[in-house]
């Protein structure tokens, strides 16, 4: 597949939204148990949930660019029972309903105790609208991780491996930005918030290795026998039709050698995985600027592996489309 | 219920691209049109088609079959392209089977592209929206038109008759007879979309003998060897009878 600049800024960004939001969230929770300090005052929830509605925002704001007639956008929200792309319509603009709600109660300090839980532990609206939260952060992710692994036939992605891998790649790049955050706004969250980047970076790395091996194992699902239905072990194309290029010969192919592809995939597993999680095991975090460097490699490197994501795929209609004539 | 289709006959397809003219010129000036091409007289010309013609060679020089190969949607009884639309704007008419796109929906996302293996889809350039064929839907049904123009304009541009048009759930129409009686056979089957398009192969017609039927085994004459036949060199009773 031809990679989009709009749709890696997309997916990238509100991973990084996402995965910022359930960063905060959880050391709210922490907190709730007395495991972290709490954070009391406008200063770290409300900024945080507004910098998760930056990347989220920056993210919508990128995908419009993938669309030919972006006035029209809204229709996008109609097919839910069957689109995934649809449902992710709906679901990322829910979510950042949530966000900014949830960022305001804590701007606010709107904290009144709506009820008591039998242990003891009293729940207010930060809470139920964290909860809220949550759960459609992992509903976006499943949301944009289906909209790849529903397309049977692109079989690199067609594998929970997609989904999953977007959860702890979005969560990666969130926690390390949380990191960030805490550093400036928060310092005593600093390692809560690295020591998890570190986690569930090294966790992405597995699952994106996992998803890396088992794609270099798939048997193409088509051949171009059974494309044209022709039965014999030697079929050369002559000819596409036409002697320029045309829409399926721009989408479906990202253009590039070999030893680019190569290159891409090693850079991203040093930019995204192994630098980030080395760095954040190594304290580089605890500064503002140390923190920033960690996000900004491996936002890079994320930017990277998303490339190569599309790129890794091969969409069977290539098959007729094997040589220029 | 009504399952309309092409059925093309790769025996007959000489790679005129008549059909691709022919499309390409009723499409772009009627309701599923402007099939925009972009740069058409500079150096990278590009262009949208609901048809191409490929041509793919088998086998190994000396031995190699040239095999013309029209390609355009083939209206998938279950279309994967339909149910990933986030519009509506893509749908499978109940009617007659046909996979549309309403280009007054289409947003442009390329999503259905990506969801269709056989690549069918061209984006339009120009009007930003998804582009496909139309079994020329609105030909197809004209009561103006007399009766036998009511067909494509593919089937009815190509020189050789190579494209079959009609219902494939009707069993006595030309395409379901076609598909049963001569091979017909759907793309890429592996991915369970039931193309209603189908391809007729390349056919040989070959007799199968076997050794011992050209010469007579149990020839009485040859058995007491009195009165041995004619060699297979000289001429036979047959060459005199008239």
């Amino acid at each position: 597949m031809h990679p989009a600049f709009s749709v890696i800024f997309l997916t990238t960004l509100i991973g990084a939204g996402q995965g910022l939001f359930l960063a905060l969230f959880t050391a709210q929770t922490y907190a709730a148990f007395d495991l972290l300090p709490a954070q009391t005052g406008p200063g770290f929830y409300g900024p945080g949930s507004l910098l998760a509605l930056a990347f989220l925002a920056a993210g919508l704001l990128a995908s419009f660019f993938h669309l030919g007639r972006p006035e029209r956008a809204w229709r996008a929200a109609t097919q839910w029972r069957t689109s995934w792309l649809s449902r992710e319509v709906i679901v990322l603009p829910a979510f950042m309903g949530t966000v900014f709600l949830y960022g305001l109660a804590h701007w606010l300090d709107w904290r009144p105790v709506l009820l008591v839980l039998p242990s003891g532990l009293p729940v207010d609206p930060t809470a139920v609208l964290g909860v809220a939260g949550t759960v459609l952060a992992f509903l976006l992710f499943v949301c944009t991780g289906m909209v790849y692994a529903c397309l049977r036939f692109l079989r690199e992605w067609h594998t929970p491996l997609t989904v999953i891998n977007f959860v702890l790649l979005g969560g990666a790049s969130g926690f390390t930005l949380a990191a960030g955050l805490a550093a400036v706004a928060a310092p005593a969250l600093v390692p809560f918030f690295a020591g998890w980047a570190a986690i569930i970076t090294f966790l992405g790395l597995v699952g994106r290795g996992a998803s890396l091996w088992r794609n270099r194992r798939l048997r193409p699902g088509s051949t171009v026998q059974s494309a044209i239905g022709v039965k014999h072990p030697r079929i050369v194309q002559r000819s596409q039709g036409f002697m320029g290029g045309s829409f399926n010969t721009r989408e479906f192919f990202h253009g590039r050698t070999g030893a680019w592809l190569k290159g891409v995939k090693w850079g991203f597993l040093l930019a995204a995985f192994v630098v980030p999680t080395l760095l954040l095991g190594a304290g580089t975090a605890g500064g503002v600027g140390g923190a920033l460097f960690v996000f900004i490699v491996q936002y890079a490197g994320l930017i990277a592996e998303r490339w190569y994501f599309f790129a890794e795929a091969n969409h069977p209609q290539n098959l007729y489309y094997r040589s220029m004539a | 219920m009504t399952q309309l289709a092409l059925v093309i006959d790769l025996n007959v397809c000489v790679g005129c691209h008549a059909c691709v003219t022919s499309c390409k010129e009723w499409n772009t000036s009627g309701s599923a049109g402007p099939m925009t091409d972009l740069n058409p007289y500079g150096k990278d010309p590009t262009g949208t088609f609901f048809n191409r013609v490929q041509t793919f060679e088998v086998g190994e020089f000396p031995n190699t079959e040239t095999v013309h190969f029209p390609k355009s949607c083939l209206h998938c009884e279950d279309p994967p392209c339909v149910p990933v639309c986030p519009t509506g704007a893509s749908y499978k008419r109940k009617e007659d089977g046909i996979v549309l796109v309403d280009y007054d929906k289409c947003i442009g996302c390329k999503y259905c592209s990506w969801a269709c293996p056989y690549g069918v889809r061209e984006f339009d350039e120009d009007q930003k929206v998804m582009k496909k064929c139309t079994l020329c839907v609105d030909r197809i049904y004209d009561a103006r038109l007399p009766e036998a123009d009511r067909k494509p304009a593919c089937v009815k541009a190509c020189p050789p008759g190579a494209r079959l048009f009609g219902d494939i759930h009707d069993p006595d129409s030309v395409v379901s007879r076609a598909i049963r009686e001569e091979g017909g056979y759907p793309l890429m089957p592996e991915w369970g979309t039931h193309p209603s398009n189908h391809y007729l192969p390349r056919r040989k017609t070959r007799i199968r003998i076997h050794e011992d039927e050209l010469v007579r085994a149990d020839n009485p004459l040859r058995v007491d060897r009195q009165q041995p036949g004619p060699s297979k060199a000289e001429p036979t009773m047959d060459d005199f009878s008239w």
